[in-house]
């Protein structure tokens, strides 16, 4: 399914040496996805049931719907680090409006304007004042994870009506999750706005030359400006559908995600220093997370365990194609 | 330059005098020098982390991984002392040195010879070195009843009046002073972050410097790694965890650029003694510990708007001679 339009969702790229090895690195991702499909059917037999492979997605749909954003951030050269803090702080306030008797369409709107509002607070921070995005979201992530401990203290918010449990939990058909569903349409947005819109060629300009960019007529500001408030935005959407799926808020919520979340983006072939990267790989690398987590899951290995696994597929996908360049070069 | 550094740091300082001054308003037994010894005791490690993730941000890095580098060799170390009791500490602080040299090399290689951007590897050897500390242990805790007297008490033991631990923390706050202001090495590391591509210019091989730095940190890791198991008597995977983020705050709210170049040994001991002094007081002054994330959240923001509004009028310097080239 993600394979063959590959070429085809390319051609956006100008030089052709960059494109092949653009496409060469989704090939990657896509034989290592299909060795970790085969490796997990046959080390478990109950890898292949459809029921299993649903599970699966939970694995990344949430963490992917951040990736999305955060791709498009990390390619215009800014990282948002304070995602997860931003589902603790967005969960907390609609855990609070569940307190105050609020219903299902309430509480979602609340989860995904708390997340806006989180990422523009960010986007203003790094745009009207000029501050380095890495040190700004650090400090936001203290400050938003801190004001949900604030309000939450060592209490959870439980309580949640019945009907809001379907974006966590509920199937739109047969073994098809809402999450999944929602992350596919998530997928072709974000890949319709970076490939083929004039918003997205601005994303790659800045990357590749901020200055550039500034003096051919690109409103730097104002563009990442609107990153962040998207990258907020799919937080408060992960926070809603997160707090769904658990039920209940605790200030803990969703610890760790960010560097998941980056490590899904950089995994799918965007550089961490800004102006290249696809929307495909990180679908890809985000199944790929998924797979492997769900499959040593399956074997019984310990969530500590996958991550070095992940950790060490993070480093070797990144360090194969620079060790294989500088061997065909020495020759 | 310097008058201007030397400016920033006498600044933070006041800010933690008034801290200081505002604290004892409410508990007056803060400002209290036995008290304060205390604090300083408390913030040690992280003083000595701080100046280890100075030297890899000064060169325009980041080394994620110094809080799981503490954990493996915590580990490490402390089943070794539970396993064999008679080695003795000194040897054991090397070998914790040892074990953090290592994984800060394997770090520093990764960089300098495959060029993989900073943060993507050690992203990576953050998950890899704690879950390596699962395997190792198998999930299990090493208590208090496990490790020797001597391993438990070395750092608690008082020299002139000053526990072992603060004295580690003043030995090497002295000697990454030495390093930074009065060797070639410490030299380079400053040029790399100004000016990457003149270092070059300037006979400095950039590569190995990156190297040697993330060998530095990874070194402080280890030793680290000793202190926290030897300060908390408990070695488990959970130790320090998300404990890097607290280490780069401490040198954000200490004036050190995340872009490179700029900062000082003072700026980081002051910054990891400004969020030590709030973790320290906010108990006395009855503010429930939930508010510590949220007030160094908003510190860590303060301190880079204070910090950016000075690092602009030296930009803008740098703009007006641009503009006057063109």
């Amino acid at each position: 399914m993600t394979d063959s339009p590959a070429p085809r969702h390319i051609p956006d790229r100008l030089d052709k040496p960059f494109r092949s090895a653009i496409f060469s690195w989704e090939a990657l991702l896509v034989v290592v996805a299909i060795a970790i499909f085969a490796i997990n059917s046959f080390a478990s037999p109950y890898f292949l049931d459809p029921y299993s492979l649903s599970d699966l997605t939970f694995n990344f749909t949430e963490k992917g719907l951040i990736a999305f954003a955060m791709a498009l951030l990390i390619i215009s050269g800014e990282i948002d680090l304070s995602v997860a803090a931003i589902i603790a702080l967005a969960s907390t306030m609609t855990g609070m409006a569940v307190q105050a008797g609020a219903d299902t369409p309430v509480l979602v709107l609340i989860g995904i304007v708390v997340g806006l509002g989180c990422g523009a607070f960010n986007g203003l921070l790094v745009t009207r004042l000029g501050l380095p995005s890495i040190v700004v979201t650090i400090g936001t992530m203290s400050l938003f994870r801190g004001i949900a401990f604030i309000i939450l203290g060592d209490q959870a918010y439980k309580g949640y009506p019945e009907n809001f449990a379907f974006f966590g939990q509920g199937y739109v058909w047969w073994v098809v999750s809402f999450e999944l569903v929602l992350f596919l349409i998530a997928a072709v947005a974000y890949w319709f706005l970076l490939h083929r819109t004039i918003f997205g060629r601005r994303v790659f300009a800045i990357g590749n030359n901020p200055i550039a960019a500034q003096f051919s007529g690109v409103r730097v500001g104002r563009t990442k400006f609107i990153l962040f408030c998207l990258t907020g935005l799919m937080s408060g959407i992960a926070s809603v559908l997160i707090t769904s799926r658990l039920g209940s808020t605790r200030p803990s919520i969703a610890q760790g995600y960010e560097l998941e979340v980056i490590t899904m983006v950089v995994l799918g072939g965007v550089s961490i220093l800004g102006g290249a990267g696809s929307i495909l790989g990180v679908v890809l690398a985000a199944f790929i997370m998924g797979l492997v987590t769900f499959g040593l899951g399956l074997l019984n290995v310990p969530g500590i365990v996958m991550s070095i696994f992940i950790g060490l597929l993070l480093i070797i996908v990144i360090a194969l194609p620079i060790v294989w360049r500088r061997l065909r070069g020495g020759r | 330059m310097k008058a201007f550094l030397k400016y920033r740091e006498i600044w933070l300082f006041a800010a933690i005098v008034l801290l200081i001054g505002l604290i004892s308003t409410r508990f007056p037994a803060f400002a209290d020098p036995g008290n304060l010894r205390q604090v300083f005791n408390d913030t040690s490690i992280l003083m000595i982390l701080a100046l280890g993730q100075m030297v890899v941000i000064l060169t325009r890095s980041i080394d994620l991984s110094m809080a799981s580098n503490l954990c493996f060799t915590g580990m490490v170390v402390a089943m070794l002392n539970a396993a064999h009791p008679a080695i003795p500490i000194p040897l054991l602080i090397v070998i914790a040195l040892l074990i953090g040299l290592v994984l800060g090399a394997i770090n520093g290689l990764l960089v300098w010879r495959l060029n993989i951007p900073s943060i993507v590897v050690t992203l990576g050897t953050l998950t890899i070195y704690r879950g390596a500390t699962f395997v190792l242990s198998g999930g299990a805790w090493v208590n208090a009843d496990k490790m020797s007297p001597d391993f438990i008490g070395f750092q608690r033991a008082a020299f002139l009046g000053i526990p072992v631990l603060s004295w580690i923390a003043i030995l090497v706050i002295a000697l990454f002073f030495v390093l930074m202001t009065r060797t070639a090495l410490g030299r380079s590391i400053y040029a790399i972050g100004v000016n990457p591509t003149a270092s070059v210019y300037a006979g400095i091989d950039v590569g190995r410097t990156k190297f040697i730095v993330f060998c530095i940190s990874g070194m402080i890791g280890g030793l680290s790694g000793y202190l926290w198991i030897s300060r908390y008597v408990i070695a488990s995977v959970e130790v320090a965890n998300g404990y890097e983020l607290n280490i780069i705050a401490a040198c954000v709210i200490g004036g050190i650029s995340i872009a490179g170049g700029i900062g000082s040994v003072g700026g980081a001991v002051l910054g990891a003694l400004f969020l030590g002094i709030i973790s320290n007081a906010l108990p006395v002054i009855n503010i429930s510990p939930f508010w510590q994330m949220a007030i160094s959240g908003s510190a860590i923001i303060l301190a880079v708007v204070l910090n950016a509004r000075g690092e602009r009028q030296q930009g803008r310097i740098i703009l007006r001679k641009v503009e006057a080239v063109t």
